[in-house]
C-alpha cells in the first residue's frame, strides 16, 4: 500500500489502484512518507513495510538448497529454476 | 387425495440472509416455496421455467432488483431490470423476446430520478433487443421502498439446440466463465460511499444473449448447464451445480479472471471474490470436445476477450467445489454463508 | 500486488516446501502452534497443510479474539441496543456470532439499529453524523486492534464528542500462549508466533517461551511463503536443539514494537485483573478495560450490562477446541447441530475461527489429499 498525500492524521493509500483513507496516528514515532509501504489494520497504519528486509528475504528463499546435492534433487522433481506452470 | 407438502423450513423469522443468494436463500425456497407453489414433477429450480403453450415450448422468468444505491458507476436499477431478467432467459437456453414491468415506488421520491429510470430502461430494452410491453405501478409511504424497487417478468423463445440440465453434466466437462467476477457488487459496495474507499471500478451489467448464442453456435449440442452468477456470486452458482449433480468441481485460481482493483478491493476489505455478485457475466459446463473452440469463440466475439476456461469437473470429491491455487494447495469454496464478512485479527 | 505476489510465487514456494520435507525427520512427529487467527485462516485459505509432509501437525491456538470471548460478554454487549438510540457497531464477524437471544444480526432483524463497520474510526465518524443517537462500538481483538481503539478514543475526546462509547473487550496473547503451556494435555514442540500483534508488542515479549520452557518460537507474516519459511525456521530450530525468537516477518514487526501504539495502549487502557475466556476460564491479567481517566466513553459505565456468566451448552466443546485439544472435527456438534450457517459457538462463525476453516475444508476432502500428496 502505497502512501500518496497527507491530511492531518489522514493518509490516503493505494492497492492496486484502490484508494483508502487511513489514519497514521500509530506511526508518529517514524512518520511514513509518501512513496513509503505500509501494512494497514482496521483502518490504521500499523507499521511501515521496509523493501529491503522483503528484498532480503526473497534473496535467501532464492539460495535455498543451491548446494549440488539439493539442486539435483530439484531437478529431478521437474521443479528447476524456469518451472512451467502447472496445467490447469 | 394430494398429501399436504411438507414444509421443512424452519427460521422463525425472515433474515437479511434469506435475500443473499448463498445457503439461506436457497433453504428458504426449496423449504417453503418449492413444496407450496411448485409441481413437485418439475425438475431441479433453474433461472427461468420452461413451459408449453400451444406447442411451443416458451421460456418465462422473473426477477427483483432492490437495489442501493439506486445510480451506481457503470449502470443503474432501470438497467439491472431490463438485463437481469434477459439474461436469466439466457442462461436457461433462451432469447428474450418481451418483457412486463412493475415500479414500487416511495412516496416522495422526486419524479426526475424516476424519469431517469425509466429512460434508462428503455434504452438498455433497446440494446438487448426487447420489448416491454406493459407494467405496473405502485406507491407506497414514504420509508417503505427505499425509493424504488422493480421487478421485471419476461419470455421467450428457446434457443435451436441448447438443452440445459444439470443431470447432463458428465466428469471431463469444462467450466467456462464469460469475464472478469466480482465488479458488480464491489461497485455497489463501494457506491454506498460508508466505506471511504475509491476506485476505478464499474459494474458489469449488461445483456450475455449476445454471447451465449456465440457459444451456442459454436458448441451445438456440446452445453450442458449455464448459469449467471449473481447474488452469491461464482462460487454459490457451482456449488448448487455440484449439489444438482452430484459431482465435485474443480476450478484453478489462477484462471480466473478478476480485475486488479477488485482483487485489491476484496484483499483491503477481507471479502472472497468468488462470492461477490455479477451482472454481465455466465458461467457455462462444457463437454470437453467442445470447449476449447467454444472458448476460443467467446474470445472473439465483442465484449468476450475476457472470457475463461476457470475448471473442470471431476468425479470426486462429490458436490463439492474445490479451488486450486499455483503452488498446489487446495481448499474448499462452499456457498455464500450470510452476508460477505470482512477478517478481523 | 506488490509485497503480496512476490511471497505467492509458486517456485519459491515449491523450493521452501521440498527444503521443509528434506529437513523433517521422518522418525519425529513435529507439533506446532499457531496462535493468530490471521495464520489459521491463511493455512487453510492457501492449502498450506498440502504442502507439508505429514509428520508436521499444525494445531490451531486461541488467536481468534472472536472466538475466546464468552457468550454473556456477547449478551451484555447487545443488552444495549434495549436502549433507544443506540447504534451498535462492530466488525463484520461479530454479527453473526450468536449470543443467548440471538446474534447482532438477528437483533438487527428484529429492530434494533446495528451496523458493520471496518474501523472504530467508522463508528466514530457515526457518532459525529448522528448527534442525536449514541454509537456504541463493540471492540474485540488482540492488541493488533486495541491502539487503534486506543487512539479513537482519544481523537474522541479531542474532538469532544459526547455520543460515543467503547464495549471493550481486547485481549492479550501472552497470557493465552501461557495457559496453553501451562495446560495438562497439550505437547507442543514449537509456535508459530503471530505476526500482526508483534508489530505493537514487538518480540521481545515471547522470550521467556524460549527461554524458560524450551520452545522455539518464529514470528511470522501471513503469506504462503512467510508461513512456510517460518515453518523452516522452526524446523532448523528443532533439528540443531536451539530454542530461540525468531522474527520472519522482519519487513513489517520491529524488534522493539510500536512504541507510538503501546504509548496509545497505555493513555486509555488498563489491565483487569483477570477476564474470562471461552473454554478457557478465567485468565488473569489478559484483557484490558478502559482507564477511569476515559471512563465517560466506557459502554460499560454508560449502560447498566446484566454481568451474566453464560456457559456454553454442555455438548459443545468450544473450549477444547481453542486450545488445541481437540480437532474441530473431534467436537460431538461438528457438522451437525453445529454448521457455519446454524452456529453454536464463535469458532464456526468467525472467519479465522478454526472450526469453519476446517469445516469448509479438511471435512469434504479427503480423497484429494492422498492425490495432491502423492503429486509432491
Amino acid at each position: 500500500m502505497e502512501l500518496l498525500a497527507e491530511r492531518e492524521n489522514l493518509a490516503l493509500v493505494e492497492v492496486a489502484g484502490v484508494r483508502r483513507k487511513i489514519d497514521v496516528g500509530l506511526l508518529e514515532e517514524d512518520p511514513a512518507r509518501a512513496g513509503d509501504w505500509v501494512l494497514i489494520h482496521v483502518g490504521f497504519a500499523m507499521s511501515k513495510i521496509s523493501e529491503a528486509d522483503a528484498t532480503d528475504q526473497m534473496r535467501i528463499l532464492r539460495m535455498l538448497g543451491e548446494d549440488e546435492a539439493a539442486m539435483q534433487e530439484i531437478e529431478g522433481y521437474g521443479m528447476g529454476e524456469t518451472a512451467a506452470r502447472p496445467a490447469s | 387425495m394430494q398429501a399436504s407438502p411438507k414444509i421443512r423450513f424452519r427460521d422463525a423469522q425472515i433474515e437479511m440472509a434469506h435475500g443473499a443468494g448463498g445457503k439461506a436463500s436457497r433453504r428458504l425456497i426449496e423449504g417453503l416455496f418449492a413444496p407450496l407453489l411448485f409441481e413437485p414433477s418439475a425438475g431441479p429450480l433453474g433461472d427461468a421455467a420452461h413451459v408449453q403453450v400451444n406447442g411451443t415450448r416458451i421460456a418465462i422468468t422473473t426477477d427483483s432488483f432492490v437495489v442501493k444505491p439506486l445510480r451506481f458507476p457503470g449502470g443503474s436499477i432501470g438497467e439491472l431490470a431490463v438485463n437481469g431478467t434477459v439474461n436469466d432467459l439466457a442462461v436457461s437456453g433462451a432469447r428474450a423476446e418481451t418483457l412486463v414491468v412493475t415500479y414500487v415506488l416511495e412516496a416522495g421520491l422526486p419524479t426526475d430520478i424516476l424519469e431517469y429510470e425509466v429512460r434508462a430502461m428503455a434504452a438498455a430494452a433497446r440494446r438487448a433487443g426487447v420489448v416491454i410491453a406493459g407494467g405496473d405501478t405502485k406507491v407506497v409511504e414514504h420509508g417503505k421502498a427505499d425509493r424504488m424497487y422493480i421487478s421485471s417478468c419476461g419470455i421467450g423463445r428457446l434457443i435451436e439446440g441448447v438443452q440445459i440440465s444439470a443431470q447432463s453434466v458428465r466428469p471431463g466437462d469444462r467450466i467456462l466463465l464469460s469475464g472478469p467476477i466480482g465488479d458488480h457488487g464491489i461497485t455497489i459496495l463501494l457506491a454506498r460511499g460508508e466505506l471511504d474507499l475509491e476506485a476505478e471500478i464499474c459494474s458489469d451489467t449488461r445483456s450475455v444473449l449476445p454471447l451465449v448464442e456465440t457459444l451456442a453456435a459454436a458448441a451445438p449440442g456440446g452445453i450442458r448447464w449455464m448459469r449467471d452468477p449473481t447474488r452469491g456470486g461464482v462460487a454459490t452458482s457451482l456449488n448448487e451445480l455440484a449439489r444438482d449433480c452430484g459431482l465435485g468441481i474443480c476450478l484453478s485460481e489462477d484462471q480466473i479472471p478478476i480485475h486488479d482493483t477488485v482483487r485489491g478491493a476484496c484483499e483491503l476489505l477481507g471479502l472472497e471474490p468468488l462470492h461477490i455478485a455479477n451482472e454481465g457475466q455466465f458461467l457455462a459446463v462444457v463437454a470437453a470436445d467442445a470447449a476449447y473452440a467454444a472458448l476460443a469463440a467467446l474470445q472473439a466475439a465483442p465484449g468476450g476477450q475476457a472470457a475463461a476456461m476457470i475448471g473442470e469437473v471431476r468425479e470426486q470429491p462429490a458436490c463439492t467445489v474445490l479451488v486450486s491455487t499455483l503452488y498446489g494447495g487446495t481448499r474448499v469454496i462452499d456457498m455464500l454463508v450470510g452476508d460477505p464478512l470482512p477478517r478481523i485479527c | 500486488m506488490k509485497f503480496v505476489d512476490e511471497f505467492r510465487e509458486p517456485e519459491l514456494i515449491a523450493k521452501t516446501a521440498h527444503e521443509i520435507r528434506r529437513l523433517a525427520d521422518p522418525q519425529r512427529h513435529y507439533r506446532m502452534m499457531e496462535v493468530c487467527g490471521g495464520h489459521t485462516h491463511a493455512i487453510y485459505r492457501f492449502g498450506l497443510k498440502d504442502l507439508l509432509p505429514p509428520n508436521i501437525e499444525l494445531i490451531h491456538g486461541p488467536g481468534c479474539p472472536v472466538c475466546v470471548l464468552p457468550m454473556g460478554r456477547i449478551d451484555d454487549g447487545l443488552s444495549m441496543t434495549a436502549q433507544p438510540d443506540v447504534i451498535f457497531t462492530a466488525f463484520g464477524d461479530m454479527m453473526r456470532v450468536p449470543g443467548t437471544r440471538g446474534s447482532p444480526l438477528e437483533y438487527k432483524a428484529r429492530g434494533a439499529d446495528v451496523r458493520i463497520v471496518y474501523s472504530p474510526a467508522d463508528a466514530l465518524k457515526l457518532a459525529q453524523t448522528n448527534p442525536d443517537k449514541h454509537v456504541m462500538f463493540f471492540a474485540i481483538g488482540f492488541e493488533t486492534t486495541a491502539p487503534s481503539t486506543a487512539l479513537t478514543l482519544m481523537r474522541a475526546r479531542s474532538q469532544g464528542i459526547r455520543n460515543f462509547s467503547v464495549f471493550c473487550n481486547h485481549v492479550t496473547i501472552i497470557p493465552a500462549i501461557r495457559a496453553i503451556l501451562d495446560s495438562p494435555d497439550m505437547r507442543l514442540d514449537a509456535f508459530i508466533g503471530p505476526g500482526h500483534v508483534s508489530t505493537v508488542i514487538g518480540c521481545r515479549p515471547y522470550e521467556w517461551i524460549a527461554r524458560h520452557e524450551r520452545k522455539p518460537i518464529v514470528v511470522s507474516g501471513f503469506e504462503p511463503l512467510d508461513m512456510l519459511e517460518s515453518v523452516l525456521m522452526l524446523l532448523r530450530q528443532l533439528k540443531e536443539g536451539r530454542a530461540e525468537v525468531e522474527n520472519q516477518y522482519k519487513r513489517v514487526v520491529p524488534w522493539e514494537g510500536n512504541r507510538a501504539a503501546l504509548k496509545a495502549m497505555a493513555e486509555v487502557f488498563q489491565l483487569r485483573p483477570y477476564f474470562e475466556w471461552r473454554g478457557m476460564g478465567f485468565i488473569s491479567q489478559s484483557a484490558l478495560r478502559i482507564r477511569d481517566s476515559y471512563a465517560e466513553f466506557d459502554a460499560e459505565q454508560r449502560f447498566s450490562v446484566p454481568g451474566i456468566r453464560v456457559t456454553d451448552p454442555k455438548a459443545a466443546q468450544c473450549g477444547e477446541v481453542l486450545k488445541g485439544v481437540l480437532k474441530p472435527a473431534q467436537c460431538k456438534l461438528f457438522g451437525n447441530e453445529c454448521t457455519p450457517e446454524r452456529p453454536v459457538g464463535a469458532l464456526m462463525v468467525s472467519s479465522e475461527g478454526s472450526c469453519a476453516a476446517y469445516y469448509n475444508y479438511e471435512h469434504r476432502k479427503a480423497a484429494l489429499v492422498t492425490e495432491v500428496a502423492a503429486a509432491l
